[in-house]
Formats: C-alpha cells, sequence, structure tokens
C-alpha cells in the first residue's frame, strides 16, 4: 500500500526504530522563541549539555516585543527580562538570533519561510503550537512542549510516534471575498476542535491547489484549532516559485536536486487516509466565531445559536458559557455585533498578501468613528515590503494604526490587548477567554472582514461594502 | 522528573469541555523563566471571577486528581499548563479527549493523563459530587482507576508506562544512541538549509 506525504516525510526522518519503543525522528530545523525557550536552556546548563546542532536552529523575539517605540529597552520589567534571557542564551550557546531591531526578526512562523528555512519535506518543530504553519510547503511540522525543546537542542531529536492520517479534501472555487481563513473556519467548525486530534492533516484539492503560500500557510496554520498537532499540503510549482531566491533555499544544482526530491512528495494514489473530509469551496461564505473556542464558527449569514439546539450536553454548557463571557444572546444577527477593535496581524494572517486584501478594502475609506484598528505586521520584512508598496499610508489614510512586527494583540503578551468587555474582530487564531487581555471577547475573522468590520463597526462581510453599507471617507483629500 | 506509580486522593469535578492552555494558565504567567511556582497562575480567571468555580469550594480545595470534560488541554503547546497543574497540587486529571500536546507535555514532568470513556468520566463526577472526600485511587501499575467499589481500567502505552513508573527523562535515554544520529546525519542530502552562517534576508 502507498504512502501519504505525512507518512513518506516521517519514514525519511526515522534515525531508530525498536519494538516496544517510540521511534527516533531526526529534526531538520529546530525554532526557538523567548517564551517556551528559558527552561529547556537551564536544563542543558544543569546537566552540562551543549546544542548538538547551532546550525540547524533559529531563534527570535516575538511574543513579548511590544509594537510601538523598538528600539527602546522593554518597559515591563518581566517581559525584557525574558527576552534578555533569549540573547544571553543564543550567546552562550552559539546559536543565531534575531532581535528587536533586527531586519530578520518577526514571527518565528513568518521569518521561517520567509528566509526560505522552511523547506518541503523537512521536520520542523518550535515549542509553539502554531508550528504546524510551515506544513504548507510539504514539511512535517508541529508544536512541542519546553521539555522536548530541551530534548531537540540536546539531540536534534525527538521520540515519536507515527499519527494517524487525515484528508481534508476542498474541491471547488472559492466565491469572491471567501478566502483560506473562512476555509480553515469551516472545517473547524465542521470537526471541531478535537476532531484532528491524534492526526496530521492533509488539505489537498483544487481550491487547495489553487491558493498562494501565504494563503496555505493561514489553512496549516489552524490545524491545532481543528485539534491536529500538524497539517500539510503537497509542494506543487506555487511552492518552488516561492521558495526560489530566498536567501536560504538550494541555489544552482542544488536547487535542481531538491526540486527533483520535491516533486516526489505527495501522497501515493493507493495510500489510505483513517479519516477523510470533503468541502465544497464553491458553498463557503465568510466565517466568523461567535464563542469561546474556534470551533464556534458559523457564516457571517447567521445568528447566534440558542445553547438549547445543541444535542450533546456538553456543547450545550460551552454555549452558554460563551454567550455569558461573550455577552451575546441567542438569535442576534452576527452582522448587527459591535465591535470596538479589530486586529489584523498574528502568524495566522500577518504576511504581505493579507494586509494587501484588506488594504484594497481600507483604500480611499475611513474607519469606522467608534473602532479601532490596529495592523500588526507579521515580520520586519512584511513591514518593509508593506511600506514599500504603500500599504502603511493606505492604512494610516483610513485611520488605522501601523505598528511593529510582533505577536501583539494575539495573545496580548506585550502592551497591546484588549481591555475587559471590549469586543475584537480578529485575525488571529484563538477566541478562548482572556486571550487578548483580560475580559475581552474576540471574534475570530478572515483579513478581508477585518477591514470590511473596521469600516463600518460591526461584523461585516467585504461584500456587504459593495451593496450600500455605508462607510466613511478617507480624511485625506485625494486618497 | 518525580516518578508515578500509584496515587490516591480526592477528586475535583470540572464540568467543562475544551478546557483550553489559556485558561489552564493566561499568558502572563509565561513572561517567567522559572520552572516552578506556577500554581498563582492555574485557573486564574476562573478562579477570581466565579466564585462557584470548583477549585473555589471548600470540599474540593484539597483536591489532586482533577477530573474534566472531553478536549482538556487545547490550544498553546505551553508546558506550564502541566507545571501549573502539578504546582497547584495535582498528580493526575482524567478526560475523555486530551490534546496531544498537553498529553504529551504531562509525560515529560510525570503528571498523569487518563483517558476514560465519558461514561465513565460522568460517573465519577457524580461520585464525587455526592461525596467529595470519595477516595480516588489512579495506579498506573495496575492501569486502573478505583473509588468506592468501582474500578475501572484505562489504557496506557508500555514505554510511557515505564518512564513514568521509572522517573526516567528522555534526554538521558536518547543518549544512549547518539551513534545513530550521527549516522543519519551523515546521510543527509548537503542542500538541506542551515541557519548559519546567516544569510541575509
Amino acid at each position: 500500500m502507498g504512502q501519504t506525504l505525512a507518512q513518506k516525510v516521517y519514514e525519511s526522518h526515522v534515525v531508530r526504530r525498536t519494538d516496544g519503543e517510540p521511534d527516533l525522528l531526526y529534526i531538520d530545523l529546530h525554532l526557538v522563541h523567548e517564551v517556551t525557550s528559558p527552561q529547556a536552556f537551564d536544563g542543558l546548563r544543569a546537566a552540562g549539555r551543549t546544542v548538538r546542532r547551532p546550525d540547524l536552529t533559529m531563534t527570535t523575539e516575538d511574543h513579548n516585543v511590544p509594537t510601538l517605540d523598538i528600539l527602546s529597552p522593554i518597559a515591563d520589567p518581566v517581559s525584557r527580562a525574558q527576552v534578555d534571557a533569549l540573547r544571553r542564551n543564543a550567546a552562550e550557546f552559539g546559536l543565531r538570533v534575531a532581535p528587536m531591531g533586527d531586519r530578520d526578526q518577526g514571527i518565528v512562523h513568518v521569518i521561517g519561510p520567509q528566509l526560505g528555512l522552511t523547506q518541503p519535506g523537512m521536520t520542523i518543530v518550535c515549542g509553539d503550537s502554531h508550528t504546524s504553519t510551515h506544513g504548507a510547503f510539504g514539511a512535517l511540522a508541529f508544536g512541542i512542549g519546553t521539555s522536548e525543546v530541551e530534548h531537540v537542542l540536546a539531540t536534534q531529536t525527538l521520540p515519536q510516534q507515527p499519527a494517524k492520517q487525515m484528508a481534508v479534501t476542498v474541491d471547488g472555487e472559492l466565491p469572491a471575498g471567501v478566502s483560506a481563513k473562512d476555509v480553515i473556519l469551516a472545517v473547524i467548525a465542521q470537526i471541531g476542535t478535537g476532531g484532528g486530534q491524534g492526526h496530521v492533516i492533509e488539505y489537498r484539492g483544487s481550491a487547495i491547489e489553487a491558493l498562494s503560500m501565504e494563503a496555505r500557510m493561514t489553512i496549516c496554520n489552524m490545524s491545532i484549532e481543528a485539534g491536529a498537532r500538524a497539517g500539510l499540503i503537497a509542494p506543487d510549482q506555487t511552492t518552488f516559485d516561492y521558495l526560489q531566491g530566498r536567501p536560504h533555499a538550494p541555489q544552482g544544482e542544488d536547487w535542481d536536486a531538491a526540486v527533483a526530491y520535491w516533486s516526489t512528495l505527495h501522497t501515493d494514489d493507493d495510500a489510505a487516509f483513517d479519516r477523510e473530509v470533503h468541502i465544497d469551496a464553491a458553498a463557503l461564505t465568510p466565517y466568523v466565531t461567535w464563542g469561546t473556542n474556534p470551533g464556534q464558527g458559523l457564516p457571517i449569514d447567521g445568528v447566534v445559536p440558542d445553547p438549547a439546539q445543541f444535542a450533546d450536553e456538553g456543547d450545550q454548557r460551552a454555549a452558554e458559557s460563551a454567550l455569558a463571557y461573550m455577552g451575546l444572546t441567542a438569535g442576534t444577527p452576527l452582522r448587527e455585533i459591535d465591535v470596538d477593535t479589530v486586529f489584523l496581524g498574528s502568524c495566522t494572517n500577518g504576511r504581505i498578501e493579507d494586509l494587501r486584501v484588506a488594504a484594497a478594502l481600507l483604500k480611499g475609506r475611513h474607519v469606522d468613528a467608534g473602532t479601532r484598528m490596529l495592523v500588526v505586521p507579521g515580520s520586519v520584512q512584511v513591514k518593509l515590503e508593506a511600506e514599500a508598496e504603500g500599504l502603511d499610508r493606505v492604512f494610516l489614510d483610513a485611520g488605522a494604526e501601523w505598528r511593529g512586527a510582533g505577536c501583539s494583540m494575539c495573545l496580548g503578551m506585550n502592551p497591546d490587548q484588549l481591555k475587559p468587555g471590549e469586543r475584537a474582530a480578529s485575525t488571529s487564531n484563538r477566541n478562548f477567554q482572556g486571550r487578548q487581555g483580560k475580559g475581552g471577547r474576540t471574534h475570530l475573522v478572515s483579513p478581508a472582514v477585518a477591514a470590511a468590520t473596521a469600516l463600518t463597526g460591526k461584523l461585516t462581510a467585504p461584500a456587504d461594502l459593495d451593496n450600500g453599507i455605508a462607510t466613511r471617507p478617507s480624511t485625506r483629500a485625494g486618497a | 522528573m518525580d516518578a508515578f506509580t500509584t496515587h490516591t486522593g480526592t477528586a475535583a469535578p470540572l464540568r467543562r469541555t475544551n478546557v483550553d492552555t489559556d485558561q489552564i494558565i493566561p499568558a502572563e504567567y509565561l513572561k517567567r523563566i522559572t520552572r516552578t511556582g506556577f500554581e498563582d497562575g492555574l485557573f486564574v480567571a476562573w478562579r477570581t471571577n466565579e466564585p462557584d468555580f470548583v477549585l473555589n469550594q471548600p470540599q474540593y480545595a484539597d483536591a489532586s486528581v482533577l477530573v474534566a470534560g472531553p478536549d482538556f488541554g487545547t490550544g498553546s503547546s505551553r508546558e506550564h499548563a502541566v507545571w501549573a497543574l502539578l504546582d497547584g497540587g495535582f498528580r493526575a486529571v482524567i478526560s475523555s479527549r486530551f490534546a496531544d500536546i498537553f498529553r504529551n507535555n504531562s509525560t515529560k514532568s510525570g503528571l498523569l493523563t487518563v483517558t476514560l470513556p465519558q461514561a465513565d468520566v460522568e460517573a465519577l463526577w457524580a461520585a464525587v459530587e455526592a461525596d467529595p472526600t470519595t477516595a480516588v485511587t489512579v495506579d498506573l501499575r495496575a492501569k486502573q482507576v478505583t473509588y468506592r467499589n468501582t474500578a475501572v481500567p484505562f489504557e496506557v502505552d508500555d514505554y510511557t508506562r515505564w518512564r513514568l513508573l521509572e522517573g526516567l527523562d528522555d534526554v538521558g535515554l536518547t543518549e544512549r544512541h547518539l551513534d545513530d544520529v550521527t549516522a543519519f546525519e551523515a546521510s543527509r542530502p548537503s542542500w538541506l538549509p542551515k541557519t548559519l552562517p546567516a544569510r541575509a534576508g
């Protein structure tokens, strides 16, 4: 029987296999950030161990970094101490670090692909659950805990068991205004937050093949929200075109050898999946979440659900608790929900294409008077690219805030947080209670819905803007 | 890590689904660079904002076994969630489904995660709600949970069980096989990316 893509990548990295023990899997790239690594480095020091492969390790600062005044020391002493610890550890163990102010700095899942360090067929780990992002390139990439970070630093391997295989096939053409974010929110709403537990998800089908690399990253990024540690997409010409010429991509004869190998990385026709899910792309609409887990999402045409409509008692209780926390009443049309804050950014939707989509909707218009919009590029490179294209002017002219790169309001470890009771439309990945600030309320949306929502102050589909919904003109003449 | 063989204590019924790791310990507590002392962050939002929250009830304040709804530990990979539960006095968590990364992290720090069918979880909830002093034993050697006259078997793979019973760390075990790692490295294609030396982005 044939192999799936994920099985091919896994099997090609097995260092040691013995009955009764987990496989020992080689790790090609270890990404490290400041939050989940300090205890791992302490562990190395306590045991007198070194980092086995500094040349396969990349570190950066992303979770704690302020997005304003980034060249000054971090004001919060606890955040500053954590960032300083990473710098000290990188220096002591000989690791490359991209600190604040460096042109390679940014969210770890944005800089890996942008530097060309993320390539098809690789195994990639990071002490961060959104490592699944890198699966967009046909890599087997998954999040790990701090003990495993220490294990990879010391040995460049991890004990692993093969995962079950799930196929999510999306066929057809996405309607205008419907994006990769809507696809993955629809998938999670369908299979639930535990649907992918124990599985690796392969996304396939004509709608997936038609997506850009940025859009593929958005989908793979949120595999973890469906319970799957990893999600991946077979590499193709779109993948190769994205990679060619990037700083760490192979060159010359190496490029040809790499492409020849990468072209073998696809699921065999006779491979079997443990579970298959089918989605009709043409039937999708913009999705928004109404609750406090990412599976609690609906098409924007819907209404806030009545908890009593859920068959399962646990789901009923979860819906009741979500409505109470979110301050929502069953039956309210989703389009009537007022929003205070719009956050455009994160490892899910903080890439150049996401900013372009939002800017195209904001151009010549102005953000609603009662709404603030925060635009946080995923990396310094994304920021520079956007500024070269003039996107920063579009955002500023529309009344949005243009910030420095980092994780920012996705999880509020820096000063960018919601206040208690504030409601956000956010392009990030988690609508958990308090995720974006204590008492803050989060609706997960695509970049296009985020921009449309910023213009009206209510959850809004981009198509609504063409249907007579009033928005304010830009304050800048001729914009 | 500390070995886990068997543990007996009282249990707290956490009748919630999708308990994500942001609820177990919020991000602001992750700024610390230590590995212990996270008990103040454990379920802090629910402990602060919900007077009826199960761990605010005196009869469950000393519980050392947490019995939760399905999809426990979803979301962030933060191992701090496991550390916070241990620091908060818990030695075992029982649920019908755990998020993969959380369960994996738990095996690295000696917190036992026990997967039971939802019907058994419901029965255990009912028992500890009827009598919060019910002694619950989680026995890794016998692979069963017992309380009153009830014994429920659970599955755990032999290797993980052995590591937990012995309290063994993975790094030391893997270091016995570094020759295999070196041999594997010799077979890797030369064009695979290296982070050093840096090439400008």
